[in-house]
């Protein structure tokens, strides 16, 4: 092990990848409440998958973000930025300290993913995007014979979008085993349940008829996750869908399946008392 | 009939024939090089670069959305990939894709709008592209490109593979004859082609109306009026050094474009031209904020007088209006009643 790169040493116990996620809702809260905007609901839905492809799954970190072998990740529903950027930041790709600028004059750090932004592959933030790109590198992967892979992340509110399925099928007529999309399936978008705004469901169905490999998975268990990403592709010569269930809010009772917080800010109290249950939680991992 | 062969070249191809030979001449050597279609390798003449070139085409289907993402995935991989699609189609239902996965994201595609402005004729206006300069202006790390004959296209392609930013390169279906052999007339984006000189007024044009320009320069001149005409090829950046010193140089300044005359070439030579103190006389020649005549490209063209008789009579009515001299104005007043 002592040869591979520091970011391929770094394969976290289940219990470790708990407390990271724990630490990264903490300073999702943190800086959203620093900026006074941010898409807390879906960042916290997110995070626990974007805790295990960066520390277990993917191989890409600050030091060989330039490599053309490098994995890469593309964040097809932006806006939940403030989960990826304090992911990011934990990798090390820039200091932590840049996030007390979130959403201020003149930061880089703004309310969706800018390649300004070491770390970030794409600029997103306007939903469908994510799959068509994705589909494009895992094909430049293709070309070259490279052996990278290829993980967006979309949401499930975003998926009506048509570019999506124009997408899917370039993925599968292609055979991208080297593509991973991973749903974050939430079940609330702005205006109200997903199922209610546009039905997608069954959104596995429609994805293995389009010629994909399809697992579901508990979006917010890191053992799961970590289980289910293991086993990619999920079928050989078709890319791979994950649909991962998750809960908008994920870690805070008030929260939790509650619309307000797609983009809602906690005030002072609130952001005390999540932060309390969040310590509570720390303490309950911490004697597993 | 007069009217339609003179806006008809003969003596030269389609330049998006061209554009298709170039590619796959670069292509054979640059393995890199990636041509991505909407089923638009027919139109796009790419069907011999798909037959000898498998390995260098990605096929989508009919999703242009779909095609310019996958091409800018393409390109953050390093891939000098050319997203081809007809333009009406390829600017207006992929513009989203245009602006965050090409320009914003700063991905390379150059993107190829193919059998552009009304080269569609008679199918109508959902196969027109009249708005592409004007939508495309508005996005930031965007340059426009719209070679007028085959050596201009045969150029572009080749600094589009070299560059390593984001390239729209409009074509059109029609024949396009030379416009000069004087290979001292060079061609770089950002810089016009000064095909001819002429200290009376100057014409800027691009794509195929620049042609028609040349000939109504040579009517003109029968009438002892001297033009200068430019092939505008680049809609942006805009070469302004060189419109300035044709403003200074020449009484009048006449635009002409196969696009709405809404956010086009003339409105982009006006808005800098105003904006710097000129105040002579000038013109926009273009489809005017109307859902066109129906017909052919040509007949489209010459209803709205781009065509070699229409540039002439716009170019003495401006000179007219610019010295107040009393033979033009008359001679003018000839020709737009010849027309009538």
């Amino acid at each position: 092990m002592g040869s591979l790169p520091a970011y391929l040493n770094i394969i976290m116990t289940i219990k470790e990848l708990k407390l990271k996620s724990n630490e990264y809702r903490k300073k999702i809260l943190k800086y959203i409440v620093g900026a006074n905007a941010g898409h807390t609901g879906g960042s916290l839905s997110c995070v626990d998958i974007l805790n295990v492809l960066y520390n277990n799954v993917m191989n890409v970190g600050p030091d060989n973000f330039s490599s053309p072998d490098r994995d890469r990740y593309i964040q097809s529903k932006g806006h939940c930025v403030e989960a990826l950027f304090v992911v990011l930041a934990d990798q090390g790709f820039f200091p932590e300290s840049d996030l007390e600028t979130l959403c201020k004059y003149k930061s880089h750090y703004i309310g969706h993913p800018t390649r300004k932004i070491k770390g970030v592959e794409q600029n997103t933030g306007a939903l469908g995007h994510g799959l068509p790109m994705a589909v494009g590198t895992a094909l430049a992967a293709k070309m070259d014979k490279k052996d990278f892979r290829v993980f967006t992340l979309l949401g499930d509110g975003e998926l009506p979008e048509g570019s999506n399925w124009e997408a899917a099928l370039t993925a599968s007529h292609y055979k991208l085993d080297n593509l991973v999309a991973i749903l974050d399936k939430n079940e609330l978008q702005i205006t109200g349940p997903t199922a209610s705004v546009c039905n997608t469901d069954p959104v596995d169905l429609k994805f293995e008829a389009f010629g994909w490999g399809v697992h579901h998975v508990d979006g917010n268990n890191v053992a799961e996750l970590t289980e289910v990403l293991a086993k990619l592709p999920f079928l050989e010569r078709k890319p791979s869908l994950v649909v991962a269930h998750t809960v908008k809010g994920k870690g805070i009772s008030f929260m939790e399946n509650n619309i307000k917080w797609h983009h809602g800010v906690p005030n002072k109290e609130q952001y005390e008392t999540a932060i309390a249950e969040l310590d509570l939680d720390f303490a309950n991992i911490k004697t597993l | 009939m007069g009217a339609a062969i003179e806006n008809t070249g003969t003596n030269g191809r389609p330049n998006q024939d061209v554009f298709a030979e170039t590619l796959q001449q670069l292509a054979e050597r640059d393995r890199d090089i990636i041509a991505v279609t909407s089923d638009s390798r027919g139109s796009g003449k790419l069907v011999k670069f798909g037959n000898d070139l498998p390995a260098q085409i990605v096929e989508v289907g009919i999703a242009e959305q779909n095609l310019v993402g996958v091409a800018a995935g393409l390109a953050s991989a390093g891939k000098k990939v050319f997203a081809v699609s007809p333009a009406c189609f390829l600017t207006a239902r992929a513009l989203e894709q245009i602006k965050n996965d090409v320009a914003y994201s700063d991905n390379p595609v150059r993107l190829v709008g193919i059998s552009a402005g009304v080269s569609y004729g008679a199918l109508g206006t959902t196969h027109h592209s009249l708005h592409d300069f004007a939508v495309l202006r508005a996005i930031n790390n965007m340059t426009i490109v719209v070679p007028a004959d085959n050596f201009e296209t045969a150029q572009a392609v080749k600094l589009a593979v070299q560059s390593s930013k984001p390239v729209y390169l409009r074509f059109g279906k029609k024949p396009m004859p030379l416009l000069t052999e004087d290979t001292n007339v060079g061609f770089e984006f950002g810089k016009g082609r000064v095909i001819k000189r002429g200290a009376d007024l100057t014409i800027i044009a691009n794509g195929e109306t620049v042609y028609p320009a040349v000939l109504a320069a040579k009517k003109l001149e029968a009438d002892g009026i001297a033009a200068t005409v430019v092939s505008m090829h680049t809609v942006k950046p805009l070469d302004v050094t060189l419109i300035s010193e044709l403003a200074a140089q020449t009484n009048a300044i006449l635009t002409v474009e196969e696009h709405m005359v809404n956010g086009g070439l003339g409105e982009a030579c006006a808005s800098f031209l105003i904006q710097s103190g000129y105040h002579k006389p000038f013109k926009i020649m273009g489809i005017p904020d109307e859902y066109t005549v129906t017909g052919s490209q040509v007949e489209i063209l010459n209803h709205y007088g781009i065509s070699e008789s229409g540039i002439a009579a716009e170019a003495l009515k401006l000179i007219a209006s610019a010295n107040g001299h009393h033979n033009a104005s008359k001679t003018a007043n000839k020709i737009t009643n010849a027309n009538a």
